[in-house]
Parts: structure tokens; C-alpha cells; sequence
């Protein structure tokens, strides 16, 4: 109970903190917009007047937290999964071509992992390609290859998720090559004593010793899969997911539309890193792995 | 030599003869096309029952494949052109794979191998893709060919370094080094109260995880069109990476050391500059060169939400929109250069300044 306390404590007050900058700029950036409102109203206005209004604004420079709570609540629960306002919907289309890159993502990561564990030439080709592929800012030309992909006939989740798949199989290759490399020379040469074969030495001990390697990695991809679906939605013509909603946002100037897309990104984000770190968490404590 | 390497060099013989075969039935084929085929046919053929094994000839077999290749090279090609270049890619890796071997054999050439061959695969990723562009008839508002992007970089370099300077030099650096100097300056004051790290430590983990990028129309709206709103998404997105990375470095160096140190007397200074930033410094700049790449990312994607006109960004989204792919590669090819480069000098940094750390050690096993 203590430890439990003693851990929660200082996050809770930062997260505090936080909540309580956040407020204070709340005022500071709104007042300027807020303080002209009234002068051409003509209003007399009181300091406890100015922070009530400025946090009640429709299209805030920063929209004060509790307004983003309520803009979520609305286009979550209040709204019909099937509007094109629910955000439900579109977190759901934006889900979808995550899982689907991230799905391909570690498939291509673990299988050029296994290449390149196997095989020397392969090791030393790609290897240093495979760094570099990650020095392109993808994300930044995530929007052309849609549009390309676009017109070559591909449309819906397969181009979005081919971003997240570019981006996910990075973190899962060097995880797997580590981990694939991990067993001790001893493990290695008690199995060779056992006249172990190639395939045996690996389904025996280089992939079981590769599976803390391969979660730790899966939890990187599956963040930055959701990146890459959600870049990847901008260029669509805003048509839907979290990435639509962000630009539709910053087109029409809708502050707490934008923040509260980028709250559920964020929550989601966080649902499914401690998803895969439950199946994780799992995983290895019936493998025996678990310290 | 080994059942791998029989094995590439019998299915190049494969291909090389299929080669030959579709280009007599399809007739009216290149008499380059056949040649090459044929010397091929004949160098698998040597490999297979190791005649005169030298490694060069191999090489030169691929080689060759690649010159003929590039000779005939036109668009709609036929079957046989590409057996041909399958052909080639496996003699070429059969080279690789060969040469590899001599590398671990022989000391004098290791080097300059195994710095040839991942130059050598990059050629063949860029010949290939010359290739199929050509070969394969592909429009440029798909896929412009490497020699249509190259003419179109020689071009526009004035365009390109305009560019580079407004997203490269002034959003992307100025964000990186705001970014990553706040970090560790913070993570040096949050190392000294515990009670910050136990707090801030999981927060910023939790938001190094989060598409921070979706930050960059609201940066926009606050700090306007020009550089500025660009740098400021940098100086968020590179802040976390630095700062969660910075505090784990601070805390590996071992308590036996930091003893050692308290018996000489040292003051948290000294303990700080001649211990726990050296021994932090691997993990500092694993966090520098994470950035160096989430940087140049959050400066570019940036720039989509509104900008001035110049920028790699907003050319890249404008001269999609205007189908003009080659100078859309162009400003990737920049793009990709600055990144790799950035990525290299810190990497040959942290070889300067981590050359004591296990992974930089020579291995003289």
C-alpha cells in the first residue's frame, strides 16, 4: 500500500502541476483576444471575469483542459458511433491501419531479423541500409506515397498502414538481431555438444532467448505504428481518423477539436503500449523469463 | 565452398539459361542480351564444378550482367532482360557472399569488404530500381527513375538550398539543439531531487510514446508561419528522447565508482563531470541521434499545416500536387543526405568521445 503510494505520489503531482501551468496559460494566452472582446462590448470587466471567459471560449488559443474533457465526452458517449462527428469512429479507422502496419511491421522486422542472424552477406548488406532507411524522414514524405499509392489504385487502410509498417519494422529488426544474438556462447556450445542442427540451436535457443527483446521492441513499434497512421491520414483530404480530425482542426481554426483528437491519440497510444506490455508481461512469466 | 553458395550459383546458371531460352523463343532479341546469358551460363557453370574458383571472376560475371543491362536498357523490355537481371543479382551476391567468407579468412582486405559491400548493395538497389523505372515503363508521376531524379537535383540546387537552409538549418537545427540543451540542463537539476524524478520520469516516458507530431498545427497557430512554429514542434519532439535518456545516463555509473570518487574528496561537480556525464554519455547520444531523425520529421511534417514558400515540406507537398515526382524525390534525396550525414557525424562523435564503451572497443577475439 505504501510502495503503491509512494510510487503514485510524485506522478500525481506532476500531472498537478501540470494541469495547474496548464490553466495559468490558459488565461495568459486568451486574455489579449478575451480583454479586446470586451472593449469593443464596451464591458467593464473583473480579474475573476476574465479567467471564467477565458476559459470558455469557443475557439481558444489553448483550450483549458476541462473543455477538452468535454468536447471528448460529447463526440465520444453523446455521439452515434456511426457519425462522422463521433470521435470513436474516427479512432477507430485510425486503430485499424495501426494494427494493420503494426502487424505487418514486426512480420518484415522479425523475418529480415532471422536473415540477418542467419546470414553473413545479409547482415553486412542491410544492416547499414537498414539504419539508413530510417535517417529518411518518412513521416515527412508519408503524404506523397499515399497520394501515390492513391493512384495506383491502393486506397484505404493498405497505404496507411504500408507508413506504419515502414516505421514499425525498424525498432523490431534491432530488437530481434539483439535478441537473436543474446543466448550465452555456453548455452550455444552445450547445444552444439548435443549435435544440435542449425534449425534446432535456433527454434531451441536463439528464438526463445529473443522474446524479451522482440516485446521490448513491439512496445516502440506499436507507438510509432500509431504515428504513422495518423501522419498518414493527413493528406486523405481529411476525409477520416485522428490525423483527418487534426487537420480539419487547424483548417477551420477548431482549437479543442485538434487538442481533443490529440488527448484520444494520446490515450490510445497508452492503451495499447500497455496492452502489448500485458501480453508481454504474460508471455514471459510463463516462459519462465520474468525477473 | 559452401551448399549457399552452390546453390546461388546454380540458380544463376538457371536464370541465365532461361534467359537464353526466352530470348531465342521470343526472337528478335538484343545479341548483347544472349551474350552476357551465355558468359554467365558459362561462369555458373565454372563455379559449380569449381574451375579457376577466383572470387573475380564471379564478380566480374556480375558485373558484366550489369553492363549489358545497362546497354539494352529501354522501356518494355522483354522476359529474357529480366532473367538477365536476376541472373546478375545472383552472381552478384554469390561476390558478396564469397567475399565474405575471405573476409573472415584473411585480415588484409577485411575492411575494405566489408565497407564495399553494403556500398556495393546500395548500387544494386539503385540499379534495380533504374531498371524497373525503364524497363517496366513506369510513368514519372509514380516512380521518376534515379537518372530523371538526378538531372532534376542537379537542376534546382539553388530551389534545394534554399530549402535545406529555411527546414534543415533553421527550423530542424535550431529546434534540435533548443530541444536537446533544455533536456539535459533539466535532466541535471531533476537528477539532484528524487522526488522530481519519480515523478517526471514516468510522465516524460509516457510522453516520449505519444504522436507528438499532432502538435504541429496547434505550434503553427501559436508561433506562426515562418521557422519558428517548425522549431518549436523540434524542440518538443527531440525534449522527451533527450530528458529520459539523459536521467537514465546520470544514474549508470556504478556506486562502487561514485565511492571511489567520495573517498577523493570529490565535489557533485567533479563527480558530475569526470564520472556520471562519461558514463551517461552513451545514452546521451543514443538520445541525440534518435533526434537527429525525429528533428528533420517534426520540421517537415510541420510545414504541412502552413508555411512560407520555401521549405522542404511545403515543396514537397506542393509539387506533389503538381505531379512533379522528380523534384518531390529531389527534396527526399536532400532530406535523406541531411539526415544520414547528421546521423553520421554523431555517430563518429560518440565514437570520439565513447571510445572507452564495450561497443566501440576493437573485438580481437
Amino acid at each position: 500500500m505504501n510502495a503503491a503510494v509512494a510510487r503514485v505520489f510524485p506522478i500525481a503531482t506532476v500531472v498537478a502541476a501540470i494541469m495547474i501551468v496548464w490553466y495559468g496559460f490558459t488565461v495568459y494566452l486568451n486574455a489579449p483576444w478575451q480583454i479586446e472582446r470586451y472593449e469593443k462590448a464596451g464591458i467593464e470587466w473583473q480579474m475573476e471575469d476574465l479567467v471564467r471567459d477565458t476559459m470558455a471560449l469557443d475557439r481558444p488559443i489553448l483550450p483549458a483542459p476541462h473543455q477538452i474533457a468535454i468536447e471528448i465526452w460529447q463526440t465520444t458517449v453523446e455521439k452515434k458511433i456511426t457519425s462522422k462527428r463521433s470521435l470513436i469512429y474516427h479512432g477507430g479507422i485510425t486503430l485499424s491501419s495501426t494494427l494493420l502496419g503494426f502487424l505487418m511491421g514486426t512480420v518484415l522486422g522479425i523475418g529480415l531479423a532471422v536473415s540477418i542472424v542467419e546470414n553473413r552477406a545479409m547482415d553486412k548488406s542491410l544492416m547499414p541500409w537498414i539504419i539508413t532507411s530510417q535517417t529518411i524522414p518518412i513521416l515527412a514524405i508519408a503524404p506523397m506515397i499515399i497520394v501515390v499509392l492513391n493512384s495506383v489504385g491502393l486506397t484505404g487502410l493498405l497505404p496507411k498502414a504500408l507508413i506504419s509498417t515502414y516505421l514499425s519494422f525498424f525498432p523490431v529488426v534491432v530488437g530481434m538481431v539483439k535478441g537473436l544474438r543474446s543466448p550465452d556462447p555456453m548455452h550455444i556450445d552445450l547445444m552444439r555438444t548435443y549435435k544440435a542442427s542449425r534449425m534446432q540451436l535456433f527454434w531451441k535457443l536463439r528464438l526463445p532467448a529473443s522474446v524479451p527483446f522482440l516485446f521490448a521492441s513491439m512496445k516502440v513499434a506499436i507507438a510509432i505504428s500509431l504515428v504513422g497512421a495518423i501522419v498518414g491520414e493527413l493528406p486523405t483530404g481529411a476525409i477520416a481518423g485522428l490525423g483527418a480530425r487534426l487537420l480539419a482542426g487547424s483548417y477551420y481554426g477548431q482549437t479543442i477539436q485538434i487538442w481533443s483528437a490529440l488527448i484520444s491519440a494520446a490515450c490510445m497510444a497508452a492503451i495499447l503500449i500497455s496492452i502489448v506490455g500485458l501480453i508481454s508481461h504474460i508471455t514471459l512469466k510463463r516462459m519462465g523469463l520474468q525477473q | 565452398m559452401t551448399g549457399f553458395q552452390t546453390l546461388l550459383s546454380r540458380l544463376g546458371v538457371g536464370a541465365a539459361l532461361l534467359a537464353l531460352v526466352s530470348g531465342f523463343l521470343g526472337g528478335g532479341s538484343d545479341m548483347a542480351v544472349i551474350g552476357g546469358s551465355l558468359l554467365l551460363v558459362l561462369a555458373g557453370v565454372r563455379h559449380v564444378y569449381g574451375i579457376l574458383p577466383h572470387i573475380v571472376i564471379d564478380l566480374a560475371a556480375g558485373l558484366v550482367g550489369m553492363a549489358v543491362l545497362l546497354v539494352v536498357l529501354a522501356s518494355g523490355m522483354g522476359a529474357d532482360f529480366w532473367w538477365l537481371l536476376v541472373a546478375s543479382w545472383l552472381f552478384c551476391w554469390l561476390a558478396v557472399e564469397r567475399g565474405m567468407m575471405a573476409s573472415t579468412n584473411t585480415a588484409m582486405f577485411s575492411n575494405v569488404i566489408l565497407l564495399a559491400v553494403p556500398v556495393f548493395f546500395g548500387i544494386w538497389i539503385i540499379f534495380v530500381w533504374q531498371m524497373l523505372a525503364v524497363g517496366l515503363d513506369i510513368p514519372m508521376v509514380l516512380l521518376p527513375s534515379p537518372a530523371q531524379i538526378a538531372v532534376r537535383f542537379m537542376a534546382s540546387t539553388s530551389v534545394l538550398w534554399a530549402d535545406f537552409q529555411q527546414t534543415f538549418l533553421k527550423a530542424a537545427l535550431i529546434g534540435y539543439i533548443l530541444g536537446c540543451g533544455s533536456a539535459f540542463i533539466l535532466a541535471i537539476i531533476i537528477d539532484r531531487v528524487p522526488f522530481l524524478q519519480r515523478g517526471l520520469l514516468p510522465v516524460g516516458n509516457f510522453v516520449s510514446a505519444l504522436p507528438v507530431i499532432g502538435i504541429a498545427p496547434i505550434m503553427v497557430m501559436w508561433f506562426g508561419f515562418d521557422w519558428q512554429s517548425k522549431a518549436a514542434v523540434v524542440v518538443v519532439m527531440t525534449f522527451f528522447p533527450m530528458l529520459v535518456n539523459t536521467v537514465a545516463g546520470l544514474q549508470a555509473s556504478q556506486a562502487m565508482e561514485r565511492d571511489l570518487l567520495r573517498t577523493y574528496a570529490s565535489s557533485y561537480f567533479q563527480l558530475l563531470i569526470n564520472l556520471r556525464l562519461p558514463t551517461a554519455a552513451p545514452f546521451i547520444f543514443n538520445a541525440l541521434k534518435i533526434n537527429s531523425t525525429l528533428a528533420l520529421i517534426g520540421a517537415i511534417v510541420a510545414e504541412f499545416f502552413g508555411t512560407p514558400i520555401v521549405g522542404l515540406g511545403f515543396r514537397i507537398s506542393t509539387e506533389v500536387g503538381r505531379m512533379n515526382l522528380d523534384m518531390v524525390w529531389a527534396e527526399i534525396v536532400v532530406a535523406a543526405l541531411a539526415g544520414s550525414i547528421s546521423y553520421g557525424l554523431l555517430s563518429l562523435l560518440e565514437k570520439q568521445v565513447t571510445f572507452w564503451h564495450p561497443s566501440n572497443r576493437r573485438n580481437h577475439s
